[in-house]
């Protein structure tokens, strides 16, 4: 046991994800013999990310003011919604600048067994923001997984009646890898997805 | 330091850590078994989607002592594809209710790790292949399984003869607590009397005669389905978490 104040540290440290004891001490003398400007720096950050973030009103994802920086982008194109499951999600496709469209955060995945239900996720408010028309192509890009599948069927099928363009991400090979050691679904799903090369 | 080789289900995927999975299998010689698969949420994990729920799957074991379960949970160290239900069942969220809610069953009635559970798992085989094919109505596969795996674990409920005294039937009297349907000798308080068309549609799921049960009428699915809810949730002792969620689906 080190003097209370250390300790206070250590204890606090050590109830991150991740971090035992052990960790949690390296880490609390790290920061006795940093620089005190670096220290402050991290203090206030920690502080001011409670402070400030919330979740945007429109799409759900993290936010310093009322709405993402995204949904403020006058220059992101509102006729076409991205769905992802986490704002995780929502750097990844961001990363890819690929996407100049806007983003809708559900906040997980339908899944009955662990008690998760569509009632649970942010459908309602997407099919708010359908109701008035802008919006004419639905990327649907829930993780490729069972979970993320069925909540794509599931807002497609919710989504039919109005009439838009719902389209899904691609599945397929990953770049980079084997072909021997791709899984039958993730093959299948390549052969499905095949485009033409056009040379 | 053993290795085990087995065929089973995925029942379950748990997230674990940066990038593993604990899996809960279902398998054929070791019955219900949780093991650790390393690294298969990467994009360019060796398993891909082999270790999704719904899959059935070839899987080699790697345990520490000489039992598989015992001493810590044991590594999935290869795994090949039987069938891949999944895509079969995703594809439909009703059909995709109703399999979580077979995968959970099938999760309860095998408490206990390591100790082979043969004829459920051969159980939920079938039911998965017969749901994946949509040849029946989703909801009436989910309630042949659940009557069938009450059956196997030695609940089966009686929908002809008198559960209490044995008497001929048909009876019309059904109680969740006495096993089945009574006659009215027998009948308890708190018994009911659902429509001899149910009984008939019941007595078809258990003993799988499919053209009564295709042929059966919507409010005779739905008062069967209710009764077997509550004889499951009964002889369970807990709900069924994702059941709720299929008697949703089947109102949309």
């Amino acid at each position: 046991m080190y003097e209370g104040v250390v300790q206070d540290l250590i204890d606090e440290l050590g109830r991150l994800p991740g971090v035992g004891p052990k960790s949690a001490q390296r880490i609390a003398f790290h920061i006795l013999q940093a620089d005190p400007a670096d220290v402050r720096r991290l203090a206030h950050a920690l502080a001011e990310v409670k402070e400030k973030v919330r979740f945007c009103g429109i799409c759900g994802n993290v936010a310093q003011d009322e709405q993402c920086r995204v949904c403020q982008d006058p220059r992101r194109d509102p006729a076409v919604i991205c769905v992802v499951e986490e704002p995780k999600d929502v750097v990844a496709v961001e990363r890819t600048r690929e996407f100049r469209g806007r983003y809708h955060v559900l906040g997980g995945a339908i899944s009955p067994i662990e008690g998760v239900g569509p009632d649970d996720l942010r459908i309602r408010e997407l099919l708010a923001r359908l109701a008035d028309g802008t919006v004419t192509e639905l990327i649907l890009a829930t993780d490729p997984n069972l979970e993320g599948e069925a909540t794509a069927t599931y807002l497609a099928r919710m989504v039919k009646p109005m009439g838009l363009k719902v389209t899904r991400l691609a599945s397929g090979l990953p770049v980079g890898g084997d072909l021997e050691y791709a899984d039958e679904v993730t093959l299948g799903r390549a052969f499905e997805g095949r485009r033409l090369l056009d040379v | 330091m053993t290795l085990f080789r087995d065929d089973g289900l995925v029942l379950r995927t748990q997230k674990l850590g940066e990038a593993d999975r604990i899996v809960t299998v279902l398998t054929r010689r070791h019955g219900r078994v949780r093991a650790v698969a390393r690294g298969v949420r990467r994009t360019k994990s060796k398993f891909g989607a082999r270790l999704e729920p719904f899959s059935h799957v070839d899987v080699q074991f790697f345990a520490r002592g000489g039992e598989l379960v015992g001493r810590g949970l044991p590594l999935c160290t290869q795994v090949e594809s039987i069938a891949a239900y999944g895509s079969g069942i995703v594809d439909d969220y009703a059909r995709y209710t109703a399999g979580t809610a077979m995968l959970e069953t099938a999760e309860r009635f095998t408490d206990h790790e390591g100790e082979p559970a043969v004829q459920q798992y051969l159980l939920l085989v079938g039911a998965l292949r017969t749901l994946a094919s949509a040849e029946h109505d989703a909801r009436l596969v989910l309630d042949a399984f659940l009557l069938r795996s009450l059956a196997v674990n030695g609940y089966a409920p009686s929908f002809e003869a008198c559960a209490q005294c044995g008497m001929p039937g048909p009876n019309r009297f059904f109680s969740v607590a006495s096993g089945g349907v009574v006659c009215g000798e027998c009948r308890v308080p708190g018994s009911v009397v659902p429509s001899p068309e149910s009984m008939e549609l019941l007595g078809a799921l258990l003993t799988g005669d499919w053209r009564i049960v295709d042929s059966c009428e919507e409010r005779h699915a739905r008062e069967g389905s209710g009764l077997v809810a509550a004889y499951l949730q009964w002889h369970l002792e807990r709900g069924l978490r994702s059941l709720r969620f299929v008697e949703k689906s089947a109102g949309l």
